[in-house]
């Protein structure tokens, strides 16, 4: 007998909204589990002595311990269990990629399928969600310094939660009018509830902690101006920013969007409610989009709620590389995404007004492993073909937003122009000044970004509190 | 939120709003502008600051009611409060002493041009300002253009004040008498500032133009604003909005301004149905 058998081998599926009906709204995909189903995949679990999953969650929620707390049917102080270390969970466990995270080290997973550790962090944060709001988390008693947080996405709300509960003064500074950086412009409502990642913020920036909206750091106030102001130290984690493009000719006519603008249209400007909201988006009709990544996973669909007839996904490399989600590019051919594989864009044709009427692509075939382990694309001589579309959107990723770095000299930048920062602890080239997320890494996922939050909490709590000891 | 403390119906379509903004009064610069929003369902507008007072923390933007939004933010009255005001965003214009400067602002445009032409003059510059709109009654800031310049020509479209004719009239007869141009700023609409760099670049002035494409935050992330200026494609937010206008693509621009016109009927046409 071996320790997992007679545990079911699949796990417990999760309900989805039908396939027909969700291409025509804007409303969350995946269902949840049931408490019913909760407590049967959490009985899965092998409850490990020495358990993997923990190490591969950047930010160490103890997994057994709260899965445990579900089998016993205490959902509540099985989120408080998450909640321990995470302060994002009904986040996390809709966007987080645990398949190469926490579920990729899951024991069980070597002969069966891994336990849905998201799924299952999901199903708390939302029973307590549905409930109410989540209890204030103890704070320690202030110790009378400040810290200025840079960007509110998930590296400075958990820079932000680390250090107010343990009696730091935060202010958060957020560019745009509302909170949440790639949660609320970036991923869609049908992925991730907005209402959800208010509820979510909320109880993060109840302990005290100050949400300044519609502050540009670099341009209202420089990072320096913000130490001068009284803050002993800074988080910088203000995303990565700039949309890339692909520098082929056409790709500034009339309906050709970054994936960034698509989507903060959409999502953060509402415009799939326009004209009750204000701002437009032209939906399309066929629609192109470029890049084999969840950005442009999360436009492709977004495209067809917005009405798009057809929407095909063009990428350069085959499927086996899409740095996508198994479940979103899944998702997305279930909703009829086209895709288009080892292909890429050479020109975007005009329809001599300026807008676009077709892309014309090349074939591609797969050479070498480059820098990055994958197979180059290298394209295949004469054979260039048209596909007809009055839409691109190019979801290639993005380069560094030059407003923090241009206007804060003594941060170290790399080639790309990226800060560097330590990895262990975010501290950066400027006393006092921390850095962690895109800003430093360039595009990668929410929690990393709060792995990194979470590591530069630590290291500003010791720098500061050394600097305590000092004046005493 | 910004509180509205005066407000100045400068035309029937345009208005200047004095907003209380300590924060960016006390940062912003000539040239630079800021983004505001009405109401939770609104749109984020880019619009100039026109002027700024430190002291009292208020800043005053120009708008001309064109569609929906511009329509709703020039409804509101003073006391009421601007729901979100970001800035200073771009980059402040180019100010230093470069000898005789010609200032041109086209309609609205005068608006934009003035904080960078009182700066210019504060500089040093010989400040010789060319202001023109459709009739007399679109004319605006006359008097403020007036007290900052050395010269000041003012035309109408009409002929209904001043000058018959374009401001690009006025600049060519300025160059015809002689007047040596070290530096010429215009801002207004597209073909406007389309026409006078066609002048100057026969006549190798250098141009500087203030760009307005569509913009969503402002802050280089989306890329709305993309425009081309010497065959590559620069972001209006974060590389401009100032750029040498012999390079510009205003063909590009005044295309890509146009591309929501359609949304912008259906959003006035509800607007008219919901009163």
């Amino acid at each position: 007998m071996t320790k997992d058998s007679g545990i079911p081998a699949a796990r417990e599926p999760m309900s989805k909204q039908d396939t027909k009906l969700r291409v025509k709204n804007f409303d969350e995909v995946a269902l949840g589990y049931s408490t019913h189903q909760a407590i049967k995949e959490a009985n899965r679990c092998l409850q490990c002595k020495e358990p993997f999953c923990i190490s591969g969650c950047p930010v160490n929620v103890d997994i057994p311990g709260f899965i445990e707390l579900i089998t016993e049917g205490d959902f509540e102080r099985a989120f408080y269990k998450v909640r321990e270390t995470n302060g994002l969970p009904a986040i996390c466990g809709r966007v987080c990629p645990q398949e190469s995270q926490c579920e990729k080290l899951c024991v069980l997973g070597k002969r069966k399928e891994p336990v849905a550790i998201g799924r299952l962090e999901r199903f708390v944060a939302d029973y307590v969600l549905k409930k109410g709001t989540i209890k204030v988390d103890k704070v320690a008693e202030s110790n009378g310094q400040r810290v200025a947080v840079v960007g509110s996405g998930p590296a400075g709300l958990t820079t932000a939660w680390d250090l107010a509960k343990i009696g730091y003064k935060v202010t958060i500074f957020e560019g745009f009018h509302k909170p949440g950086g790639v949660l609320v412009y970036g991923i869609p409502e049908f992925r991730l509830p907005k209402a959800i990642v208010q509820q979510e913020i909320d109880s993060i920036t109840r302990l005290g902690i100050q949400m300044k909206t519609n502050m540009v750091i670099g341009k209202v106030n420089t990072v320096d101006e913000l130490l001068q102001d009284g803050f002993n130290a800074v988080f910088i984690g203000s995303g990565s920013g700039l949309p890339r493009f692909m520098h082929i000719p056409g790709e500034n006519l009339n309906g050709v969007y970054s994936a960034n603008e698509y989507l903060t249209r959409t999502n953060l400007m509402k415009a799939y409610l326009f004209p009750e909201y204000d701002t437009p988006i032209k939906s399309g009709r066929r629609v192109a989009v470029i890049g084999g990544g969840n950005v442009a996973m999360d436009s492709a669909r977004t495209a067809l709620r917005l009405g798009a007839e057809k929407v095909f996904n063009i990428y350069r490399r085959s499927r086996t590389e899409m740095p996508a989600r198994a479940e979103e590019i899944e998702n997305a051919q279930e909703e009829g995404v086209e895709f288009i594989f080892l292909s890429t864009p050479v020109r975007i044709i005009g329809d001599g007004e300026g807008w676009v009427k077709a892309i014309e692509c090349v074939q591609m075939e797969l050479g070498k492993p480059d820098k990055s382990g994958r197979r180059r694309p290298l394209p295949l001589l004469r054979s260039e073909y048209t596909i007809e579309v009055d839409t691109v959107i190019v979801a290639i990723g993005t380069d560094v937003n030059p407003i923090i770095p241009s206007t804060t000299p003594d941060l170290n930048r790399d080639q790309r122009g990226y800060i560097i920062a330590s990895e262990a602890t975010g501290q950066t080239s400027k006393q006092g000044v921390f850095a962690g997320g895109d800003i430093v890494t360039g595009s990668a996922t929410v929690i990393s970004a709060m792995g990194a939050g979470r590591k530069a909490a630590l290291a500003i709590d010791k720098y500061l509190s050394d600097q305590r000891r000092k004046e005493r | 939120m910004a509180y509205i403390s005066e407000k100045r119906e400068l035309t029937p379509e345009i208005k200047q709003l004095v907003l209380s903004a300590p924060e960016i009064a006390q940062k912003v610069k000539p040239g630079q502008f800021v983004i505001v929003r009405c109401g939770e369902k609104g749109e984020r507008i880019p619009l100039t600051v026109v002027e700024q007072d430190e002291e009292k923390g208020t800043l005053s933007i120009i708008l001309q009611e064109v569609g929906n939004s511009t329509k709703k933010l020039g409804s509101l009255e003073k006391g009421e409060e601007i729901t979100d005001i970001a800035g200073p965003l771009g980059n402040p214009s180019e100010v230093m002493n470069f000898g005789t400067v010609v200032c041109i602002g086209g309609g609205v445009g005068t608006a934009m041009v003035y904080p960078v032409a009182k700066a210019l003059k504060g500089a040093g510059n010989r400040l010789v300002s060319i202001i023109g709109a459709k009739n007399r009654q679109l004319l605006i800031l006359e008097e403020q253009m007036r007290k900052i310049s050395d010269r000041l020509l003012v035309t109408t479209d009409d002929g209904s004040y001043g000058t018959h004719g374009f401001v690009t009239d006025a600049l060519e007869k300025l160059i015809a008498d002689g007047l040596t141009i070290d530096r010429v700023v215009a801002v207004g609409p597209v073909a406007m500032m389309s026409a006078v760099c066609r002048i100057t670049e026969k006549q190798d002035i250098q141009t500087i133009v203030s760009l307005n494409p569509i913009m969503v935050d402002g802050t280089g992330m989306c890329g709305a604003c993309r425009v081309t200026v010497a065959g590559e494609t620069k972001f209006a937010c974060i590389d401009g909005p100032d750029f040498d206008g012999h390079q510009v693509n205003f063909e590009e621009l005044l295309r890509r301004q146009r591309m929501y016109l359609q949304e912008e009927k259906i959003a006035l046409e509800k607007e008219n149905s919901d009163k």
